[in-house]
């Protein structure tokens, strides 16, 4: 069958065009920070700049959140997720913090490696999702973010751009559709 | 009358849910604009696309075995599908292999047109569809009636009502807050039980064998990463040679559907996880056919974005049912007759030529022009109604001659009479019912012309 | 400068009053306009119904007609756009090419040829444009709405030198009308509701008349508006220019 399909494509390709270079586009504008911040709020994303410290809020943004998942913030975490933590746990999970590699301005969304999401499940199963990105790691658009990561690195990666949503009734938006409910961006 | 003229006149019988269903997608059409309008490079990344795209199926065979050699290297299991039955027995093969009773399945426009669903169902496999749209037009039992928006054709109350039935919410209760939390607590259920999970792909890079998958809910990842397998079936054009291109991809593909800078989640997926299996179905049914055919090879472009639905004057009014095709509107207009050209012969005419569509396209698919180019084809491939043929062709043969043609036109003055055979040839009554036709002036241009012009 | 006018067929027939104002325009801006009396069609009909092969000879017809003149003029983008773009069936016959690029619509024969920047026009009315979508999207008469490019309109650049006349913003700059030709009698369901929709919106947003570079869109508008009894009228831009005034 591979043979087939690979004879006939050969047959019928056309003649070799060339790959075209990408150039590089400027920022579409210069304030990254002012420009995340106001596409996340587009994409119903709260969008924080640590003050007081991720403790400070989680306590003021989800008070309610008991199972709590936050790797990188031990005095946070409630629940400790491992390879073997079964499903009745993972579904369970109110808040999960997670520490983002890369923001991108221009669409607000946030890359996260499989390393630090731990379980590739874990920031669509949670009910709320946190992520703590450094103001440095934010870049101007997807062509500098795929510049720096190596997707071959990990089994898994992932862009998030907001909480999960659908229009799928009426184009009525609502947030919260099968993933996360919300999505809170701590600028560090 | 052709097959969607017909399916089209019952559409717009209901003239306010025509109205509703136009506006409801020219909102969309027009937050797209806006979100194209953020992009100063725009017109530039379309084209790049394009190129890349022009790229891709230049050199498809050697990118797809690429990626074969390189996804296996990754731990994946890859499969080659010629056609769609070939892809369903695959799909089913392994969930055979696994004792797989139920599956979850993210939209997947591949698994449509292979009509994989019915064919798992026969063999006792529950396919539960997790997008929004796609569940709710499944519990209907309907086809999606657009691709990116599988049920943008009903109305809040169709929802409620199919929900109360099926979902036990309250009667009566239309909210979409309230009907979409009913959806994710059946579906989160439905998550958990899953044996399988299948997604359709949107990119797939040769480059490092990973492919990418995007969606809005969240419902392709809650899929593949909590069940055991995990299957990705794509057609064998969605191969992109690089990840650097996912940049130039990415940025038009949320814009473009739907108008937001980029879709909430776009997952890449290089490897199975620990202890399950990850497997990848290169499906052809007709592509590499297709591939052939110079005027029409660059439909193998589509990303899939629905935007040349969004702004398409018949699409928004015929809805996509009408078409009668798992792919609708202008672009499935276009991909349908290369499997069935006699089935889908009247699709092509379902069109006025407006060139919306390609310049709304991100990958610069010459939609429209393919639109032209399928009519010639069709009618040496398989003629026009007799009539409406002969009709033309004397027309053809009037038009070529310039004193046949003034005869007819000076003789009838009562030209109305010559008209319809001339330019509207099955009758005047299509124009007419619903439109007034034009007042029969006292002498034609021509006619003017000789008596003040010509000395 | 010597000019072969092209009137197309149904204009000949139905809207002698258009070929007339654009002859009578083409005068005035001191153009020595021919009319080759053998002309018909552009062939448009046919082939957008599949038949081109029995438009060829349509096509052949055109050019012989036209061969020599170094300027084609059509009140029509539709048509004009047929002749440039689809007579590439002829191939690269030098005649074919010559005619096929030396064909142009009226609008951007008067604002790329002649570079005309003042008319003597009047027409104090409230006016809708209509963009056909040949004209738009076929010829570039104009930047269409999907395009992210500088907006710019022959058309409205044109009608902006007539006194009086006041432009009403459309909520759909650009939408199709639904002619589309043998569309309007194979799908006259969707044809007569893109049209009804299309008035509404001049309606709505305060037009006395449609105007448009393309007959053919106006002749469906027409229908509808009058069967709706609507209280607008269609009017060629060459009328409106020509200084016709109502």
């Amino acid at each position: 069958m591979r043979e087939e399909i690979l004879q006939r494509i050969r047959q019928n390709k056309p003649q070799l065009r060339p790959l075209p270079k990408i150039p590089d586009f400027a920022p579409l504008r210069e304030d990254l920070v002012a420009h995340f911040k106001e596409v996340a709020q587009g994409a119903a994303i709260e969008v924080l700049e640590e003050e007081e410290g991720i403790t400070t809020v989680v306590a003021q943004q989800y008070p309610e959140a008991k199972q709590i998942v936050a790797p990188a913030y031990p005095e946070l975490q409630t629940v400790a997720i491992t390879q073997e933590s079964p499903l009745e746990v993972l579904q369970n999970i109110d808040l999960l913090v997670l520490e983002a590699e890369w923001g991108v301005a221009e669409n607000a969304a946030l890359w996260l490696s499989e390393v630090r999401m731990l379980r590739r499940v874990l920031p669509f199963i949670t009910q709320h999702l946190i992520l703590v990105l450094p103001q440095v790691q934010l870049l101007a658009n997807m062509h500098q973010a795929y510049a720096r990561i190596n997707l071959t690195e990990q089994g898994f990666g992932l862009f998030v751009a907001g909480p999960s949503k659908t229009a799928d009734i009426e184009q009525s938006l609502v947030i919260g559709a099968q993933g996360a409910r919300s999505l809170t961006v701590v600028l560090t | 009358m052709s097959e969607h003229a017909k399916k089209a006149a019952n559409f717009i019988a209901d003239e306010p849910r025509t109205d509703w269903h136009d506006e409801s997608l020219w909102f969309v059409r027009t937050k797209r604009d806006r979100a194209a309008a953020s992009v100063p490079e725009w017109e530039q990344l379309r084209q790049l696309a394009s190129d890349i795209k022009d790229n891709v199926l230049s050199n498809l065979d050697s990118y797809l075995e690429q990626f074969e050699a390189q996804a296996r290297a990754n731990g994946v299991q890859v499969h080659w599908a010629k056609d769609a039955h070939a892809h369903n027995e695959i799909v089913y093969t392994i969930l055979e292999r696994h004792q797989a009773q139920r599956m979850v399945k993210s939209k997947s426009m591949l698994t449509e047109e292979c009509h994989l669903n019915p064919y798992l169902e026969e063999r006792g496999i529950t396919v539960i569809d997790t997008d929004l749209g796609e569940r709710i037009i499944q519990l209907l039992e309907e086809p999606p009636s657009h691709i990116v928006m599988p049920a943008i054709h009903l109305k809040r109350e169709e929802v409620g009502e199919l929900f109360e039935e099926k979902l036990a919410t309250e009667k009566g209760n239309n909210d979409p807050q309230y009907l979409t939390e009913a959806a994710r607590q059946h579906l989160r259920s439905e998550f958990m039980q899953a044996d399988a999970a299948l997604t359709g792909v949107n990119f797939a890079i040769a480059e490092t064998g990973g492919v990418v998958v995007c969606t809005n809910e969240g419902n392709a990842d809650m899929g593949v990463h909590l069940a055991p397998v995990q299957i990705h079936s794509m057609g064998i054009e969605k191969i992109i040679p690089r990840a650097e291109h996912l940049g130039v991809f990415t940025r038009l593909l949320g814009r473009s559907a739907t108008g937001q800078p980029i879709t909430i989640f776009t997952a890449h997926h290089q490897r199975p996880r620990p202890g399950t299996e990850m497997h990848i179905i290169l499906v052809d049914n007709g592509r590499s056919e297709h591939l052939g055919k110079k005027d029409f090879r660059n439909s193998l472009k589509c990303i899939r974005c629905g935007a040349c639905m969004n702004t398409c004057p018949i699409y928004r009014r015929s809805g996509g049912h009408s078409y009668d095709n798992t792919v609708p509107g202008p672009i499935g207009s276009i991909l349908s007759p290369n499997t069935d050209l006699e089935a889908h012969s009247d699709l092509p005419f379902a069109s006025t030529l407006c060139g919306s569509c390609s310049d709304v396209c991100p990958v610069k698919i010459d939609i429209h022009e393919q639109l032209y180019k399928w009519r010639q084809k069709i009618v040496e491939v398989q003629g026009l109604p007799a009539a409406k043929q002969r009709a033309l062709k004397m027309t053809g043969k009037i038009l070529a001659k310039p004193k046949v043609y003034q005869n007819a036109g000076f003789l009838a003055r009562n030209f109305l009479k010559v008209a319809p055979r001339f330019m509207v040839y099955n009758g005047l009554n299509e124009w007419g019912k619903s439109r007034e036709l034009p007042e029969v002036p006292k002498q034609s241009f021509r006619k003017w012309y000789r008596r003040n012009r010509r000395s | 400068m010597k000019v072969a006018l092209f009137v197309p067929c149904y204009i000949d027939q139905f809207y002698p009053q258009v070929g007339i104002a654009t002859l009578e325009l083409l005068e005035k801006l001191s153009c020595e306009v021919h009319f080759p009396q053998g002309q018909t069609c552009c062939g448009q009909p046919l082939a957008n119904s599949g038949m081109e092969e029995d438009a060829r000879p349509i096509y052949e017809h055109f050019v012989q007609t036209f061969a020599g003149f170094t300027h084609i003029v059509a009140p029509s983008g539709s048509c004009v756009y047929h002749v440039r773009h689809h007579y590439d069936l002829l191939g690269d016959e030098s005649e074919a090419l010559a005619v096929r690029s030396q064909t142009y619509d009226l609008v951007e024969f008067l604002t790329d040829v002649l570079q005309v920047d003042q008319l003597a026009a009047q027409f104090p009315h409230r006016v809708g444009l209509h963009q056909s979508c040949h004209g738009l999207r076929g010829l570039r008469l104009g930047s269409a709405s999907e395009l992210m490019e500088p907006s710019f309109s022959k058309v409205r650049y044109l009608l902006g030198m007539v006194e009086g006349l006041e432009l009403v913003q459309l909520d759909r700059i650009d939408e199709c009308c639904g002619f589309g030709g043998t569309f309007a009698i194979n799908e006259p369901a969707i044809s007569t509701k893109m049209g009804k929709d299309r008035a509404a919106d001049h309606q709505r947003n305060g037009a006395d008349f449609i105007t448009s570079n393309d007959m053919s869109c106006l002749m469906h508008l027409e229908g509808v508006i009058r069967r709706q009894k609507q209280p607008l009228q269609v009017i060629h831009l060459a009328e409106i220019l020509n200084g016709v005034v109502r």
